[in-house]
Formats: C-alpha cells, sequence, structure tokens
C-alpha cells in the first residue's frame, strides 16, 4: 500500500482512495445493486476487508463504518427515500457515512447514554454528544443513536444541520491515517424523516455484529502483513553467519504465526458460510473478534521481535499495524467485554455489574 | 464490435520457479499462476473499445482445467464470454495459434487483441502466426491504438524508437504493457462473472514444430567491485555510480 506510511506519519486519510474503493464496489458490498451495491455475500464482504487490512487498519475502519455501520441501518431501517436518498452516494463514496454511538462517559456501557431526542412539531430537537467517531468530521450524514422517551432510537444527521458540529480528535498514537471525532449537538432539529425505525439497543447492535464480523475477517489481512514481513526478513537477515530464519526460536515464531493465522482463517471461513445462511449468532461474531485480534496483535510482537531494531521503523510495516491493532482491539467492544458476552453465553450468568 | 482477447496463464512474476523433475517443465508445487500481465493490456483495449463501439469481448485460452481461474479473471474484468480449449499437454506455439484460429474462424470478429507475449515461454510469436493462419493483417508491440470504423492507426515500439502504422479490420494485434492501465475487478462483476459462459472443447490435433529437451535456471552471477577507501578508489566509487549505475 503505497503512501500509507506517510499518511500514518502526517496523520490524514489518503481522501483519493475513496472513489476508487467506491469504484470497485467496496461500499455497500453486500446491499442489492438496485441500491448501488456489490450484492455480493458476506464471505466476500470478509475478504475484501482483510485485503483492506492488510494495507492499513485505517482503510478497513472506513469501510466498516460505510458498510456495516451506515449503509447496513439506512438499508435495513430507514424509509425508502432515505435510502434511495443516500445508498447509491454512499456506495460511490461520494457521500461518507460515521456512526454515533459512544460517547464521553459511556463506552462500553451505551445503554446509559445521555444524548437525547425530545419529539416536536415536524421532527426532534436533539441535544448530547458522542466521542470517538470514525469519520465524524469528514461524514455526510451520521447515523447517531440517542434517547427518546428514554428509548434508543436512530436518527439519520446531515452535514450543515444547525447546531451540529464535529471537530477532529488529535494526538493519536494509534489509527493515524483514520479520521476520529466528536459529534456535538446543540438543539439540532431533525425532521421526521430522518428517524430509524428501530427502538432499543438491538438497532446499534446489530449494526455492531455486522462491523465486529468484518473486523474479525479483516484483522486477519494485518497479521498476514506482518508474518510475510517476518518470513522474508529471516531469510535475508544474517547474524552468526547464518540467516537468522535457520534458528529454531525464530521458526518458533514463524510457525506460531502461521497456525495462529490459518486457525483464525477458519473460524472466520465458517463464520462467514453462517452469515451468508444467516445462521450466525452474536456470540459467535464475538467470538471470532476477541480471538483474531488478539492473535493479529500477538503477530505483532513476534514480528518486531524478529525484525530487530528494523521492526520499529516505519520502512517495515510492523509498528503501525501494532499501533492500529491498540484500538481495533478496543473499539466494536473491548476483548474483555466479548469475554463477558461468551462467559455469560457459557453460563447463563451475567458478569457485567 | 466483436473482439476476441487471447489470454494465458502464467507463473506469478513474484514466484521463484523450480524445474521439474522430468528437466523440462517447471515444478507446479506452491507455484502461484496469474493472468499474463500483458494480456490485461490487451483484456482493456478489448474492453474499452467495446464500451466505445458496442459489442462484446470474447476471452480464449488454450490449456489444462486449471486454467479456468484465469478465465473467471477475465469475465470479472468485463469479457461477456469465454472460450476453453482444453489440454492437459503444454502445447507449441504452432498448436497453440492453430486452436485459436478454429475459434478465430467460427465467429467473425472484427480485432483479436493479444498481450505482446506470455511471460512464461516469452515466444512473441501467437501475434503472427494468427495473422498467417486467418490471412489477416497483423501488428506487434502496439503501444497506442485508434480504431475508427474499419480503419486502425496506431504507433508501435521499435528498436530506438516508435513506428506509426495503418492497417484496416479485421486484425490482429499484440500490446505493449503501458497502452493503457488495466482496470481492476468490480466486486458486483467478480460475483457475474461466476455465470457467465464457458465455451469448453477438447484442443484439436495439429502438428507440433517445437519440443522441450530441457530447461536450466541460469546461474546466478554476481559481478561485484570491491574498492578501497583509498583516494583513487573513492573517485572511482563516485565515477560508477554516476556513469554505470546512473544514480547519482
Ligand atoms: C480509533 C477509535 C475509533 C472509534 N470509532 C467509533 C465509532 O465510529 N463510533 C462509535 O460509536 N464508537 C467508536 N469508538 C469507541 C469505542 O467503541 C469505545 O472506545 C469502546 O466501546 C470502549 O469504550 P471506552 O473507550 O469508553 O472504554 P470503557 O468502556 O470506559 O472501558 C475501559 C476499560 O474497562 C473495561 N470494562 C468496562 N466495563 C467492564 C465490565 N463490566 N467488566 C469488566 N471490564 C469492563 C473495558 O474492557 C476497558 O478495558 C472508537 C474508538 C477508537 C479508539
Amino acid at each position: 500500500m503505497p503512501n500509507i506510511e506517510h499518511h500514518y506519519m502526517e496523520g490524514t486519510f489518503p481522501m483519493d482512495m475513496i472513489p476508487k474503493m467506491g469504484e470497485i464496489g467496496l461500499f455497500g458490498v453486500t446491499i442489492p445493486e438496485e441500491y448501488g451495491g456489490a450484492g455480493a455475500n458476506y464471505t466476500a464482504y470478509g475478504l475484501a476487508m482483510q485485503e483492506l487490512e492488510r494495507g492499513d487498519s485505517a482503510f478497513r475502519s472506513f469501510a466498516s463504518v460505510q458498510n456495516s455501520l451506515v449503509m447496513f441501518p439506512i438499508y435495513t431501517y430507514a424509509s425508502e427515500e432515505q435510502k434511495k436518498k443516500w445508498l447509491p452516494k454512499l456506495a460511490s463514496g461520494e457521500a461518507i457515512g460515521c456512526f454515533g454511538l459512544t460517547e464521553p462517559d459511556f463506552g462500553s456501557n451505551p445503554s446509559g447514554m445521555i444524548t437525547n431526542a425530545n419529539k416536536v412539531d415536524g421532527g426532534y430537537i436533539l441535544n448530547g454528544a458522542k466521542m470517538w467517531i470514525t469519520n465524524g468530521t469528514l461524514a455526510d450524514v451520521g447515523v447517531v443513536w440517542a434517547k427518546l422517551d428514554g428509548k434508543i432510537t436512530g436518527f439519520l444527521i446531515e452535514k450543515g444541520m444547525e447546531g451540529f458540529s464535529a471537530p477532529v480528535m488529535k494526538g493519536k498514537h494509534s489509527l493515524r491515517a483514520s479520521v476520529t471525532s466528536e459529534l456535538i449537538f446543540q438543539d439540532v432539529f431533525i425532521p421526521d424523516a430522518n428517524r430509524l425505525d428501530v427502538n432499543g439497543l438491538r438497532g446499534p447492535l446489530s449494526c455492531l455484529t455486522n462491523a465486529r464480523y468484518g473486523i474479525a475477517y479483516g484483522v486477519i489481512g494485518a497479521a498476514m502483513q506482518v508474518y510475510e514481513s517476518s518470513v522474508n526478513y529471516s531469510k535475508s537477515r544474517i547474524q552468526f553467519g547464518k540467516p537468522i530464519g535457520g534458528f529454531q526460536l525464530i521458526q518458533e515464531k514463524l510457525v506460531w504465526m502461521l497456525n495462529e493465522i490459518t486457525k483464525a482463517q477458519l473460524i472466520m471461513q465458517r463464520l462467514g458460510r453462517l452469515m451468508d445462511e444467516k445462521r450466525a449468532r452474536n456470540e459467535q461474531v464475538s467470538l471470532a473478534k476477541r480471538n483474531n485480534v488478539w492473535m493479529a496483535l500477538e503477530c505483532c510482537r513476534l514480528a518486531r521481535e524478529i525484525h530487530g531494531a528494523n521492526g520499529i521503523l516505519s520502512e517495515y510495516p510492523i509498528m503501525r499495524h501494532a499501533n492500529n491493532l491498540e484500538s481495533v482491539k478496543t473499539y466494536e467492544g473491548t476483548h474483555d467485554i466479548h469475554t463477558l458476552i461468551l462467559g455469560q453465553d457459557i453460563t447463563g450468568e451475567s458478569a457485567f455489574m | 464490435m466483436n473482439v476476441l482477447v487471447c489470454v494465458s496463464r502464467v507463473p506469478d512474476t513474484a514466484t521463484r520457479v523450480e524445474i521439474g523433475a522430468d528437466g523440462k517443465s517447471i515444478n507446479n508445487n506452491g507455484v502461484k499462476y496469474i493472468l499474463n500481465p500483458y494480456d490485461e493490456y490487451a483484456l482493456e483495449e478489448g474492453l474499452r473499445l467495446v464500451e466505445k463501439n458496442g459489442g462484446e469481448v470474447t476471452v480464449c485460452t488454450v490449456g489444462a482445467d486449471v486454467c479456468v481461474d484465469i478465465l473467471r479473471t477475465s469475465l470479472a474484468m468485463g469479457a461477456e464470454k469465454a472460450v476453453h480449449i482444453k489440454s492437459e499437454e503444454t502445447l507449441d506455439s504452432f498448436s497453440v495459434a492453430k486452436n485459436i484460429a478454429e475459434v478465430a474462424k467460427s465467429a467473425n470478429y472484427d480485432v483479436i487483441i493479444l498481450g505482446r507475449q506470455s511471460i512464461d515461454f516469452d515466444s512473441f510469436q501467437m501475434v503472427s502466426m494468427l495473422g498467417e493462419m486467418l490471412e489477416l493483417p497483423s501488428v506487434s508491440m502496439v503501444a497506442k491504438l485508434d480504431i475508427n470504423g474499419t480503419l486502425v492507426t496506431g504507433e508501435r515500439d521499435i528498436e530506438g524508437g516508435k513506428e506509426i502504422f495503418e492497417t484496416s479490420l479485421p486484425a490482429v494485434i499484440s500490446v505493449q504493457k503501458g497502452i493503457n492501465e488495466p482496470r481492476y475487478p468490480k466486486l458486483p462483476q467478480i460475483m457475474k462473472a461466476k455465470s457467465k459462459p464457458i465455451d469448453a472443447r477438447p484442443a484439436i490435433e495439429t502438428e507440433k514444430y517445437t519440443s522441450v529437451l530441457s530447461m536450466e535456471i541460469p546461474a546466478k552471477q554476481r559481478v561485484g567491485k570491491i574498492l578501497t577507501d583509498s583516494d583513487s578508489d573513492i573517485n572511482e566509487l563516485v565515477r560508477l555510480l554516476r556513469e554505470e549505475a546512473k544514480v547519482i
């Protein structure tokens, strides 16, 4: 992925990639063609995410948001009119979307959110703030979750609405090539037509299940990239008179990576089919996200060691992927939150509170 | 305008090739195969002609069952149909050309486009052989192509310069790298490619004029120069970097 190091260092997203990604069908992968999507299945979606994240998690994050967190809820919960208005533009990349769930004080526990909507004539008045929102500053449309009469409800926010601003968040050491923002709502009027037809935590969770599946597939790409770099490096780096790949300790690291990558691929191949058959359970997606992000981070750590001092240079993709994956481990349900989801599924006992 | 694009399946440029146990073929073990890179230019040129003038692109390959993967790739790039002439045995250029000529005769193609060479055997023969067998004008190494009605004009690369040519349709043309920028297959097209028709037929028997007796990997020769830190060697190093390596 040429130029990504430059964008990572500068903290900018490669904007020229957006129309190109749109053109080859990476936005709206599973959305029917009549709305501009690619009409492909979840297995294809997953593989696309894997290849994007092989480049950089910023591309995959962009695509996860656009596909699973914006186009999916618009396709599933918005009116025909809204679908026609947004989906084709989002598919081509002409419009960019964002997803606002997390708040400064509510991350793992979104049901405590403070952002709220009040019914008025012809629409709703929205107040509150969201934080850590991927593409917030770039977005033309946002799927934002707020409480209406105490129940979580989705709304479509549009760029330029009065009282709405989206300042960029600075100072990240991770996902530097991705734009992360705050969303601030001060008495923003949202027309009736922009309300999504879904109530409760089920709304955002259905989007998250979709996105988490893509993440679980995506991170394999990052792992494959650092593995490949490690194989090449161990064959060419000579110490004590032979390629370091000839030492058992290096071989063990390479074998561990290949082993774990292969297992992750098998999980995703099966989960992809279950998604396509509409039989995947949320907990299965949690298991895949939790395992694969951990696995990719471990691969980065081993790859860093194999590359020695070179491992910290931007000439190699290792630290960039390692740093990116730290965010991926936290967003879309932290590693530990997925442990709790699985623990509850296994035992029937909730350990959240 | 109906276009026939001939494609071949070759080892990936990044693969390290090894000779098989028989000493005259490539060891397929772990080798990744791809659509011949020059054929991507040929296909792109064909697709652009059809986008401008209507009609359709048919791709054709001669090769074993496994070649179906490059046909699907071609269909995903935008070809409408594919013809797969099946032969498990590796045929020589004459035999391949004869087989493609049969396909070409069975339909009225306005233009047949090929890559300038297959990067595996580098024979550069297909375009001339097809021209001869079909009694059509053939132009090789085309770097720029314009087709207006039946008038064909363009540029071809020749040693140390360019040649401007003119001919008429139907014609056989092989294209040079850089004539265009081949498109990436789009996801919806990849999905559609799965259900596009592939017409499979057995290869016809022909005379054979060449057979491979043996294959060898060229021995690697490193011609290193060792220079010391004497002043004259430092001057020599600067001179070499400037004049031979041309990097400074
Ligand atoms: C780069 C980036 C992009 C993001 N993009 C988006 C976006 O586009 N849209 C969006 O809505 N959000 C986004 N997020 C936010 C992300 O989803 C949240 O950061 C995540 O849900 C965790 O919330 P938190 O950071 O508030 O952590 P907290 O919830 O405060 O958690 C802190 C720690 O406590 C642990 N913890 C919390 N509760 C429990 C418990 N019950 N038991 C045990 N341990 C617990 C967590 O596992 C974690 O280790 C993004 C985050 C990042 C870093």
